[in-house]
């Protein structure tokens, strides 16, 4: 039962995506994309991933979302038929695929107890996760505890992004023409 | 959207139940699902929500820019700060159990700071992100 | 059972392609990060799939269960997904300043106009 719904939602992501590439019109394009998210979470409930499945709701299917559509008012909602025959990219895109899918035959089959990723670390954090850390959900006691450095590192990330942002759009706004009285006044914008 | 009434009365009725949600996320993570990122992206929401039916100007009056970007390296020196503490007192950086003399206790307590810097620093950038994008549009 | 089995990665597979098409061959700049943004998805979804143990549960230690899947992958991705957002937001600041410098967001029409002098 679980297998069938995983199938159908992965098919159904896969239409989405398709339906992505097709559409002109940025809009349809960013309300597919919050779609695709709720799909993509959908799915990762159905592989156990709560946490992640949280996440990709709030992050992908909100403030994603929300981020498009304000870019969307920003600039223009329209996308251009463009003049290049789309065949280099194509050819690109179905060799890379081919080999990953070729690749694909080496890996475990979906849901193998004995796969190489479950026999090592993990283990011992279920076993010893709720023991050493007071946290039964082990995902909070590798991310906080376990793993600190890299989710310091990640919040780090976070961080400069958010500055990055702030740095690239809270200046004075690009299109205001330079005033021709002050001729000294260039650069003043980017406080 | 001022001219809007069903936006803002539904807006008015969940922006409490949606902040409420993220502190129990932020808080309840050791336990059940969620933890610092969720919990930053949902209060996030819930101000960007508030931003998009009342508008930038009174976003601005709640949340003022210059708090929130202040707040955004808070988080980050929360964590990085919790790693000074357990190196101050004698342990490796961000080791947690020597924060308390009770066993578990000192866990605890590090993996609850160290997420809610998480959670301030997310919640802060995506604010922000949400303000900056949305004052370009004028 | 082997041919399902091995499902979840063609979809992984097809999603990567989609997302890499939309990346390479569209010359809209929203398009390229929406793009990015199958292609960034797909991927979680390969490691969220390798983690699942048939018959486990979440993460979660409670009573009475006792297979669980592998919350390492778990960990990983809940991050990406996080700092994923937050570099679309660059990418998209980026997108806006272009569009404010050259008023399209048309990559052909950017490069015809720094090819004029």
């Amino acid at each position: 039962m679980i297998l069938a719904i995983d199938i159908v939602l992965l098919v159904l992501l896969a239409v989405v995506g398709i339906a992505i590439i097709r559409l002109r019109n940025l809009f349809a394009v960013v309300m597919l994309s919050g779609i695709y998210s709720l799909l993509m979470a959908c799915i990762f409930v159905l592989l156990d991933a709560v946490d992640v499945a949280f996440t990709e709701a709030a992050v992908g299917a909100g403030i994603s979302t929300v981020l498009m559509l304000g870019v969307l008012a920003l600039t223009k909602n329209r996308e251009k038929i463009p003049v290049t025959t789309p065949l280099l990219p194509l050819v690109t895109v179905l060799v890379t695929g081919g080999l990953l899918i070729y690749g694909t035959w080496d890996l475990p089959a979906f849901g193998d107890p004995n796969a190489p990723i479950h026999l090592h670390v993990a283990p011992a954090y279920l076993a010893e996760g709720e023991h050493e850390t007071g946290a039964p959900n082990i995902v909070t006691a590798v991310l906080a505890s376990y793993r600190g450095y890299d989710t310091l590192g990640e919040v780090t990330v976070i961080f400069t992004a958010g500055i990055g942002v702030l740095l690239l759009l809270s200046g004075g706004l690009g299109r205001r023409r330079r005033d021709p009285d002050e001729p000294n006044s260039g650069g003043g914008g980017a406080s | 959207m001022k001219h809007h009434l069903i936006p803002r009365v539904i807006a008015k009725l969940t922006i409490p139940g949606i902040l409420l949600f993220a502190l129990y996320v932020q808080f309840h993570g050791d336990y059940g699902p969620g933890g610092g990122f969720q919990a930053g992206v949902i209060f996030g929401a819930g101000f960007i929500l508030y931003g998009l039916v009342f508008g930038l100007e009174n976003l601005r009056k709640v949340a003022p820019p210059q708090i929130v970007t202040a707040f955004i390296a808070v988080g980050v020196l929360l964590y990085g700060g919790v790693g000074v503490v357990s190196q101050i007192l004698g342990a490796n950086y961000l080791d947690y159990d020597v924060l308390s003399a009770v066993d578990h206790d000192g866990q605890h307590l590090g993996i609850l700071l160290v997420e809610l810097g998480v959670g301030i620093t997310v919640a802060a950038v995506m604010m922000t992100i949400f303000m900056t994008f949305a004052g370009r549009l004028r | 059972m082997e041919v399902l089995g091995h499902f979840n990665y063609w979809v992984v597979v097809v999603l990567m392609m989609i997302g890499f098409y939309a990346l390479i061959a569209r010359g809209n700049l929203i398009k390229k990060i929406v793009g990015l943004n199958i292609f960034q998805a797909s991927v979680f979804l390969l490691f969220i799939t390798l983690g699942k143990v048939t018959g486990g549960s979440a993460p979660i230690i409670a009573e009475g269960i006792t297979v669980y899947s592998n919350p390492l992958p778990h960990v990983l991705i809940l991050t990406a997904i996080v700092v994923g957002v937050a570099t679309t937001a660059l990418g998209l600041a980026l997108v806006v300043r272009i569009h404010e410098s050259y008023s399209t967001i048309e990559e052909n029409e950017i490069a015809d106009m720094d090819r004029e002098p």
